[in-house]
């Protein structure tokens, strides 16, 4: 069974073939890596960073140096100390050790509060919290997906253990005002934690958690352009988590098992990159980001932008509707001219519901089915930019000509 | 994005995709149905041309609003039940869509379902008018009831969006008169 699907996959890729030209906007679901941190990887792996760091031999002292190291490039990043890192295996794992540990940390408050655009893997632990007594809120938004401020106002008292939010949203790129949500609840209680999911912020948007005053942070390697498997959590002196995963531990106490050396390595390599070049990559993201989304929206009929315009926006999120026209048959459709992006429509989900994100800041349900979601990284050019505007209005009208729904017919809307 | 799960379509599905056979509304259909929602992210439209003594379908096509699979049911179906007596064509089932694609992943079972919905539908519609066949239940056989559930569906998920858009907006006027 198991190797006739391989072999199936095989086939359909014989079938699909290869466009003359490739441009790869999927870093939403990873795909691009920095050179840099491949080598680094490489490195780790054949010298300083094979061994396990807690072992007291000298390749593991050499490993546990090398750990050292990184933990502080990671650390720099985000004007953390290095005491505060905890290495996991992803963005997912983060949000949950940060919601989770600190449920299990915490014997009286039981109310958690997360915005209702969050990542799946800050909604889904907060939902299976509920099972064991712990009351969720989930936050509105508006329109353009900033948090409805009045609404956490009046959901912060003595009873809040934890407020989640992103500071850039992983799917319509919204830049939330961090610094008043944070000011607003320290004025409250300031007994309450507060938790960023900063996988989609960390490298794009300048991230200091000391002057943001934050209490967790989650990270993730694969959206700093490292490789996969591997993520962050910070968590502030002082701050205490139950580990929630349990087995031999290295050097960590809230994560056991052996630390990925080579993957920490090439993430602290890619995000060094991404942090001291923020600035420049930023402002020429968002050259990229608005051409794309200006041209595109120029020239295909009944298109919509999911989330803000402007500084509002995180400089590499592109997530546009295309009404009249099924997301998931626009992403085969584009695969085949050599464009890879995603969908948030209901066909690419395992339980056949579109995106929350989408519906949260109240896009129909015909708007969700219609999204596309592209990520601009430093590793795009101009020309990879043309040859997506090139070919998008003929894939849209494909996809459209298809369809019994004729742009324009009333009894369609 | 929602949970996702690996798509692993066959290649036929892709072809088909690629070239869809028989795709484009009917001008002189003598009969034609719609089945699913645009809300539900999946719509089949179907067009029959049928011989009138013989009752045997003479030409068939489709338009889909859909995924790749939905595009591809659709289209696969339409070459099948071609030449077939329209008692044929109703004892197609959603299975036999799905083989005939190579094997259709899953979580896109209801794409064939939808598929025949919209054909029993059309061979519903066609007899509306006739006197019924022997063969055609009265009642709404499953793939039927799919199709008729999916639309209910669409009511319910639009009513539950405007409630929660009235809220936010009595919400925000209740914030606006505080202050």
């Amino acid at each position: 069974m198991y190797s006739d699907l391989s072999r199936d996959v095989q086939k359909l890729l014989e079938s699909h073939g290869r466009a003359e030209k490739e441009v790869y906007l999927d870093s939403e679901n990873s795909g691009l890596i920095f050179p840099e941190a491949i080598d680094a990887m490489i490195k780790a792996y054949e010298d300083k960073g094979r061994g396990h760091p807690a072992i007291t031999h000298r390749v593991g002292w050499e490993t546990y140096e090398t750990l050292y190291g990184t933990t502080s490039t990671v650390a720099k990043a985000v004007n953390s100390r290095p005491e505060e890192i905890v290495y996991t295996h992803g963005g997912t794992e983060s949000n949950n050790l940060a919601i989770t540990g600190l449920a299990r940390a915490s014997p009286k408050r039981r109310k958690i509060v997360v915005s209702s655009i969050e990542h799946l893997s800050v909604i889904f632990p907060s939902e299976r919290l509920e099972e064991y007594g712990f009351k969720l809120v989930k936050i509105p938004v508006d329109e353009e997906g900033s948090i409805d401020l009045d609404f956490l106002a009046e959901q912060i008292d003595q009873d809040t253990l934890l407020l989640s939010v992103a500071p850039v949203n992983h799917e319509i790129g919204v830049i939330q005002d961090v610094g008043a949500v944070v000011e607003l609840v320290r004025d409250r209680d300031d007994e309450v934690k507060i938790h960023f999911d900063a996988c989609d912020a960390l490298g794009k948007i300048p991230l200091d958690v000391k002057r943001l005053d934050v209490d967790l942070a989650s990270f993730s390697s694969h959206k700093v352009y490292g490789p996969k498997g591997v993520g962050a959590l910070y968590v502030r002196e002082g701050i205490e988590l139950k580990p929630i995963i349990h087995g031999q531990l290295s050097t960590q106490r809230l994560w056991p098992g052996l630390e990925n050396i080579p993957g920490i390595v090439g993430f602290a390599r890619a995000l060094d990159l991404m942090h001291k070049n923020l600035e420049h990559y930023a402002s020429y993201m968002i050259g990229l980001r608005d051409k794309l989304i200006d041209v595109i929206m120029d020239s295909v009929d009944y298109t919509l932008l999911n989330g803000p315009r402007g500084s509002r926006r995180s400089p590499d999120n592109i997530n546009l509707s295309f009404l009249y026209c099924e997301g998931e048959a626009l992403t085969v459709e584009l695969s085949l001219k050599g464009v890879y992006v995603s969908s948030g429509s209901a066909c690419t989900s395992r339980v056949l519901q579109p995106s929350h994100v989408l519906l949260a800041i109240g896009r129909r349900y015909e708007e969700a089915h219609g999204s596309i979601l592209m990520k601009i990284t430093p590793f795009h050019s101009e020309s990879d930019i043309e040859y997506v505007l090139e070919r998008f209005p003929e894939a849209v009208a494909r996809i459209r000509s298809i369809s019994p729904l004729k742009p324009g017919s009333e009894e369609n809307v | 994005m929602s949970s996702r799960i690996p798509l692993a379509y066959n290649p036929k599905v892709l072809e088909l995709f690629r070239n869809p056979k028989n795709l484009g509304r009917m001008e002189d259909a003598d009969v034609e149905a719609l089945a699913g929602s645009i809300a539900c992210g999946d719509m089949i439209a179907i067009y029959l041309k049928v011989n009138k003594e013989t009752e045997r379908i003479s030409a068939a096509s489709f338009e889909s609003y859909g995924c790749a699979a939905n595009i591809a049911a659709s289209s696969i179906m339409t070459e099948m039940i071609k030449g077939k007596t329209l008692e044929e064509a109703w004892s197609l089932n959603w299975k036999d869509i799905s083989d005939e694609l190579g094997g259709l992943p899953s979580v896109k079972y209801h794409c064939g379902i939808l598929a025949v919905g919209a054909l029993r539908r059309a061979i519903r519609a066609y007899f509306k008018e006739k006197p019924k066949p022997s063969w055609m239940p009265e009642e709404p056989t499953p793939d039927e009831k799919h199709a008729l559930e999916e639309e209910k569906l669409l009511e319910i998920l639009t009513k539950r969006v405007q409630k929660r858009m009235e809220a936010r907006s009595r919400r925000i006027q209740g914030t606006e008169e505080k202050k």
